[in-house]
């Protein structure tokens, strides 16, 4: 009798711990998935009563789930349209969390070293119009590189990506041409080329693809030590893409107060010019006020603690005034 | 509900009457034939021991098998209700001209679905052009041929064949097949068949022809199984009738065997193109994802199911969602009426025909 009353004493004490526990579910891009898997699992950590439950399911698809308010919080690599806020039955706040590159990386038989790209090279090889490697354009910026007679294959993402987005708002920026025929998006109807499916696509076409050329994450060609170029800023540096150089590229952008900013080709000098945030969409009047309490908590943390977490994992951190802005912002605007 | 004594729901009571007929098996009766014999023996026992058995378990049965037969109906009315419900915004901006049109770019949010409907055409005939020949020969090889030792070593590597999951195909579709082709396989074809067209233009490697071989490899163990099955069933006597009369070997397995089994095999040919029209993963890895419709079998293309799966998850604007959901709308009707003309196919050649060896 006493056992069985212990027993039920324990399901008891152990159900009423399982029911105090919160799950906040959110859902979006898939870049961040790793950094924020990470920081939702620490956070777990410290405090128990707060379970994350984040699914990668891409930028479009977060958008579409935050707005019709089927999840506590949302994360895209795009900013939202205006149209899409417009539509938006929830208001949401755009927190930006880390930072992402993108590099070209390409596969030129006899060069080994390490090739310069300017803007109007890559606008050039993306719209068709440099197609040989030996190109008189590609020559001037590279003088200590000889080129051979090789026909130049352009390898795009195939899926929807954040990563596209990113080039072809960069690639829009550079060159007129590229913003009137082809334009930004995640998915675009590229002039000229062939489509890998992700990362892991793009970079093995390229491998195997002699004169090929592309664009990949940063993060996935550090963790896959592959060889990428440098690109040339806005004030006329080659910078080499790094976590530094992708954190000094949204040091120099003046911040809007909605935090939905292009940092490609920004100003600064040593500023690498195709990066990009990534935001987590915060609804700022939840509907639930305790969840949305201790997901204001859980922000705070991230853009607090989280951020020293991230290089580890091969993201950019913000720079530390706009992280203290987004900061801010949360605590004001979230309620 | 009475506790019915129909002993034909326990196994053991069949067994008693297998027992004198695996006793006398002659030469030539098949398996198939054994069994026939077995269950038509054991319901007669089963209804002189049983004159009265109760009729209500067999309604039952009678109605959940109509259920089950019904929910596919109810299946295939709700997805094609669901794809046409979803897909109004497209449909309603641009008409019929979707299945026609060429565009498809998603910033201007002008969609057209014809690339995808001719890359996954092309495609699919392209796996079976190659599938078809390679996989009957498999499945005469191992019934007809093949040493006893070696084929029960076969089977299970075609069948290996079918396990593997399809993205394992497509990276080994990207960092083995694709060089190969553009390497070897594609500078041969245009320099031996250039002429022609289809094998034109820049070598990547990966394209149109590098899908569809990926495709006929994924298709040969569906193709290649049913028809052993099928060539499995052909009675012996039809094989020792043939060799009788003095048939070569060949002869014998072309008018004893093929000629008897050929129902059953433009039945598995039919469901490899199943899988091929519908197969994502493989395909959209090396066929070059580019939305474009052109002769040259080296030259990227796109499906439609490569489409859906690539852009789903990114997909923002209302009417870019519209139109991938019409896209499925299109696989489901292009699906349909590759079905439906198979059918045909196999109606025009067993007309006046027995389906001897259909199974």
């Amino acid at each position: 009798m006493n056992r069985a009353l212990r027993v039920l004493f324990c399901i008891f004490t152990l159900s009423s711990g399982v029911m105090a526990q919160t799950t906040l579910n959110g859902a979006g891009a898939s870049f961040p998935n790793p950094i924020y898997q990470k920081w939702f699992s620490e956070y777990h950590n410290l405090h128990p009563e707060v379970q994350v439950n984040y699914q990668s399911v891409g930028s479009g698809a977060g958008i579409r789930q935050v707005q019709a308010g089927t999840v506590d919080f949302g994360a895209s690599d795009g900013p939202m349209t205006d149209e899409q806020i417009a539509s938006s039955k929830v208001k949401v706040l755009h927190v930006p969390t880390v930072l992402g590159a993108v590099v070209p990386a390409y596969n030129i038989p006899g060069v080994s070293q390490e090739v310069k790209f300017t803007g109007e090279i890559l606008a050039g090889i993306f719209l068709g119009k440099i197609t040989n490697w030996s190109d008189g354009t590609i020559a001037k910026a590279n003088p200590d590189i000889k080129f051979p007679n090789q026909n130049i294959t352009v390898v795009h993402r195939s899926d929807g990506s954040g990563t596209s987005y990113i080039f072809t708002d960069y690639l829009s920026k550079i060159s007129s041409d590229w913003a009137n025929t082809t334009g930004k998006g995640t998915s675009v109807k590229w002039p000229v080329g062939v489509g890998g499916k992700g990362n892991e696509g793009v970079a093995g076409t390229i491998r195997t693809l002699p004169g090929a050329v592309g664009y990949i994450e940063l993060i996935y060609a550090l963790q896959n030590k592959i060889n990428y170029g440098s690109v040339k800023n806005a004030s006329g540096q080659f910078i080499k893409a790094s976590l530094e150089s992708t954190t000094a590229a949204a040091s120099g952008v003046k911040m809007p107060a909605d935090f939905r900013v292009s940092i490609t080709n920004p100003p600064g000098k040593t500023a690498y010019p195709i990066a990009s945030f990534t935001w987590l969409l915060i609804p700022t009047n939840p509907a639930d006020k305790n969840k949305g309490k201790l997901l204001k908590d859980l922000v705070l943390w991230c853009l607090d603690s989280g951020e020293a977490m991230v290089s580890a994992l091969s993201y950019a951190p913000l720079p530390k005034e706009v992280a203290d802005k987004a900061k801010d912002a949360v605590k004001q605007q979230v309620k | 509900m009475p506790e019915s004594p129909n002993p034909a729901n326990s196994p053991g009571s069949v067994e008693p009457a297998q027992k004198p007929l695996t006793a006398i098996p002659t030469l030539a009766q098949t398996a198939t034939e054994r069994k026939t014999v077995a269950v038509s023996s054991a319901l007669e026992r089963i209804r002189r021991t049983h004159p009265r058995s109760s009729r209500i378990p067999d309604k039952t049965f009678a109605l959940l098998i109509l259920l089950t037969g019904l929910s596919v109906f109810a299946i295939v009315v709700f997805v094609a209700w669901e794809l046409v419900d979803k897909s109004k915004l497209s449909l309603h901006q641009f008409g019929f001209s979707f299945f026609w049109g060429r565009d498809w770019d998603p910033v201007n949010d002008q969609y057209g679905a014809l690339p995808f409907i001719y890359g996954t055409l092309v495609s699919s005939f392209l796996a079976l052009l190659i599938a078809v020949p390679l996989s009957i020969g498999v499945a005469v090889f191992i019934t007809e041929m093949c040493p006893i030792r070696l084929r029960p070593i076969i089977s299970f590597l075609v069948e290996l064949l079918a396990a593997i999951p399809s993205v394992i195909y497509g990276l080994w579709g990207v960092f083995a097949l694709a060089p190969l082709l553009r390497e070897y396989v594609e500078p041969f074809l245009a320099k031996t068949l250039g002429w022609t067209g289809f094998f034109s233009g820049p070598m990547y490697g990966i394209g149109m022809l590098a899908a569809g071989i990926i495709m006929s490899i994924m298709v040969i163990p569906i193709i290649s199984s049913i028809t052993r099955e099928v060539l499995t069933a052909v009675p012996q006597s039809q094989r020792e009738a043939v060799l009788a009369l003095g048939a070569t070997r060949w002869e014998m397995i072309r008018m004893g065997v093929l000629r008897n089994a050929r129902i059953g095999i433009v039945g598995g040919i039919i469901l490899g193109l199943g899988r091929a029209l519908g197969e994502t993963m493989a395909v959209t890895m090396v066929i070059g994802n580019r939305a474009e419709i052109s002769r040259s079998l080296f030259a990227p293309g796109y499906t439609m199911a490569s489409v859906i799966a690539n852009e789903f998850t990114e997909a923002t604007g209302d009417l870019y969602l519209s139109a991938l959901v019409e896209i499925g709308l299109a696989l489901f009707l292009v699906t349909l009426i590759v079905n439906a003309l198979a059918r045909l196919l196999v109606w025009t050649i067993t007309r006046g025909q027995t389906g001897r060896a259909s199974a």
